[in-house]
């Protein structure tokens, strides 16, 4: 799958997105100055530890942020099959009731916390349909559809509550609704977290087979690395709030720019890799009330030299890919020392 | 190894009860670990795995069968030796939330073992014991800890607290029941690293349950691995040789499916194609083979009827527990 990187592939278009919570203790930046572009048929993981600010900004892509978040800048403008654009940040209600399921559907982690447990699927798919003017016969025959082709035995699962099925089911079931009005986007926050290998396994290959055929972009959110290595097309790795490094994801993996997402990668073990080294990042994440001068990663960059600590490195182009014409980008003063150090594997 | 083993579990059986009706956890699970050895229990949810390590750290007994301390069964222990077992086998549960009382202190934490087990002599000698445990998991310096709570530490810090908790009574094993799943990936290997660290310094064996299959590498390279599914294990040998060359059509069948942290590697990777993606549940286990209703390679009329046992298929190489495998050393496609 190529995904054509021009401007009117632009599905959904985030600049200088800040979003923050207000604690008793001051302000919390959970989200920085996030920009990017998803392009039409494109998978786009975020990576990061817990606190990197991924599923805030998730959270705000959709406007289902908590009371105490609030979004301090920054637009996000998606682009209609027919080419018009809207901002998503000053939609109304209507608007974006609309706009949710229909141009841009979300499955979680979980999914028995994101199914309504006395509903059945069927009626889920009923509702969903009715909000957005959809024919209940039409709706049941795209949801059984859909079903089958996330391998469920459709007729049984559709009148079934949530309960009733495994977790698996469930999350395959999501899934198959979240298709159902064709969105363009779908955002997934960490799907395959709760769930069993195998079971993971198929929820992957279903996942798969259904990009393949409808051409849906997906958001992808996850904090286990080996899943964006195979499912993503594009690679972004956050970091206290900051997008600090993005670009394709044989560039990422094989040739990490940015000392905190080498750093991440020296810190997975892989299984075909025979014996490893593998190291632990010292310390643990910022406070983002009290943010640390400079790169906010400095204090616990093996990289870090004395300008990491006065000025923040804002994020550069450092190569295009000519196929493609996806760019790499990095926000790291010591990128060419990460570049070149190579990590060591034994045996 | 022809030393006696530290801990042996002999045909052992768990079964529990829900509405009337037995579930089997486990079924005849024979296993022996050596002093400072490291064993992996890996498997999905459901296959017996913590039950197996609840049974090892004495939080369970089982249903049918045996289990020796030191070569000696566990029933013909005396009171005394009871006790010393006890202090000698302690278990690290996954969540660092809930294994900490939350209105103690970490020097409260650490005092209770140290006290009731007649630990430390004098109070004194209970602060620098206290000292000492806390430098030996890296909690520096101790004096910015001892006064804290636990939901004034970090997930990691707060496991490093639990796993010097363990060590207060000087265990000659512990039972690491998913003990870092809820840790962060960065600070994964640093919580391995120190355990591994104090595996050598204090030569205790370590029991590490696990359903990461990368992390079980990693941490077991030196070890064991013991694959188990729906309460039994399936199949059990030297970690290179069970991740690099498994043998059970289960064990193949999670290897295959497991993603990697390397693009190439992991879309060049073929899953196995199973029978059925339903996973049996444990009121009602598969008969014969408990796999043989998913397994690609299923015999019909010897599968789905014997029993497999576990056998070494070469010299050297690990026990597994499959029929045809056994047979011929040839596994064929079903159908």
């Amino acid at each position: 799958m190529s995904i054509k990187r021009i401007p009117s592939n632009v599905v959904l278009s985030v600049r200088d997105l800040s979003v923050s919570y207000l604690a008793r203790r001051g302000r919390v930046r959970a989200v920085s100055n996030v920009s990017f572009d998803l392009y039409a048929g494109e998978t786009l993981a975020f990576i990061g530890e817990s606190g990197s600010g991924k599923s805030t900004l998730n959270l705000a892509l959709i406007r289902t942020l908590p009371k105490a978040a609030q979004i301090d800048s920054g637009s996000v403008v998606y682009t209609r099959l027919d080419g018009t654009k809207m901002d998503i940040l000053q939609l109304g209600k209507n608007h974006m009731q609309r706009y949710l399921w229909a141009e841009c559907s979300m499955v979680f982690q979980g999914a028995l916390n994101s199914l309504n447990p006395v509903l059945r699927i069927s009626d889920m798919v009923y509702e969903t349909a009715q909000a957005h003017n959809m024919e209940r016969k039409e709706a049941e025959k795209q949801a059984m559809e859909l079903l089958e082709k996330v391998r469920l035995d459709a007729r049984r699962v559709f009148r079934s509550y949530p309960h009733e099925l495994s977790g698996g089911m469930r999350q395959r079931a999501l899934l198959a609704i979240s298709l159902l009005l064709r969105p363009r986007i779908v955002i997934m926050d960490e799907p395959t977290t709760a769930v069993d290998i195998l079971t993971q396994r198929s929820i992957l290959e279903v996942l798969k087979e259904l990009r393949a055929e409808y051409n849906f972009s997906t958001i992808f959110i996850s904090h286990d690395l080996a899943v964006a290595a195979e499912i993503a097309d594009t690679i972004a790795t956050m970091y206290a709030g900051e997008v600090v490094e993005m670009g394709p994801v044989e560039d990422v993996f094989y040739r990490p720019r940015h000392a905190y997402t080498f750093s991440l990668l020296d810190a997975a073990p892989r299984l075909s890799a025979g014996e490893e080294e593998l190291h632990s990042i010292p310390g643990s994440p910022p406070d983002l009330i009290n943010l640390p001068n400079g790169c906010k990663f400095h204090e616990r960059c093996r990289f870090a030299t004395d300008i990491c600590s006065l000025k923040s490195p804002k994020l550069e182009i450092l190569s295009t890919d000519e196929d493609t014409q996806q760019d790499h980008a990095v926000a790291c003063y010591e990128h060419r020392r990460v570049l070149a150090t190579r990590r060591k594997v034994l045996g | 190894m022809t030393t006696t083993p530290l801990l042996e579990l002999k045909n052992v059986y768990r079964t529990f009860e829900k509405d009337r009706q037995p579930i089997p956890v486990l079924q005849d699970v024979s296993l022996a670990i050596q002093p400072n050895e490291i064993l992996c229990l890996v498997g999905e949810s459901g296959c017996g795995k913590t039950t197996t390590g609840k049974i090892i750290a004495g939080l369970q007994t089982p249903s049918q069968g045996q289990m020796l301390v030191n070569g000696k069964p566990l029933s013909e222990l005396s009171h005394h030796e009871q006790k010393d077992f006890r202090r000698a086998f302690q278990i690290v549960h996954q969540d660092p939330f809930a294994s900490l009382n939350p209105a103690h202190t970490v020097e409260q934490i650490l005092s209770f073992p140290l006290l009731r087990h007649g630990m430390v002599a004098s109070r004194p000698m209970l602060r620098r014991r206290i000292w000492e445990l806390l430098t030996q998991v890296d909690l520096t310096p101790p004096g910015d800890i001892v006064n804290k709570y636990p939901h004034q530490l970090s997930g990691g810090q707060r496991q490093r607290v639990v796993i010097a908790r363990a060590l207060t009574v000087q265990p000659k094993l512990i039972v690491a029941d998913e003990a870092v799943s809820m840790v962060d990936v960065s600070i994964r290997i640093g919580i391995l690293k120190m355990l591994h660290r104090l595996r050598e310094q204090f030569g205790m064996a370590i029991v590490f349950i696990t359903h990461d299959l990368a992390i079980a590498k990693y941490f077991a390279w030196q070890g064991r691995i013991a694959v188990m599914y729906l309460g039994r294990i399936v199949e059990i040998g030297r970690t290179p040789d069970v991740i690099a060359n498994p043998q059970h059509p289960y064990t193949r069948a999670l290897l295959a499916a497991v993603p990697e942290a390397d693009p190439d590697i992991t879309r060049r990777k073929r899953p196995m194609k199973l029978r059925s993606e339903d996973i049996p549940s444990l009121m009602s286990v598969p008969s014969g083979c408990a796999f043989h209703p998913r397994c690609p390679f299923f015999m019909e009329g010897v599968c789905d009827h014997d029993v497999p046992q576990l056998a070494t298929l070469s010299d050297g190489a690990q026990s597994v527990a499959c029929i045809p495998l056994a047979q011929d050393g040839k596994l064929t496609l079903y159908g």
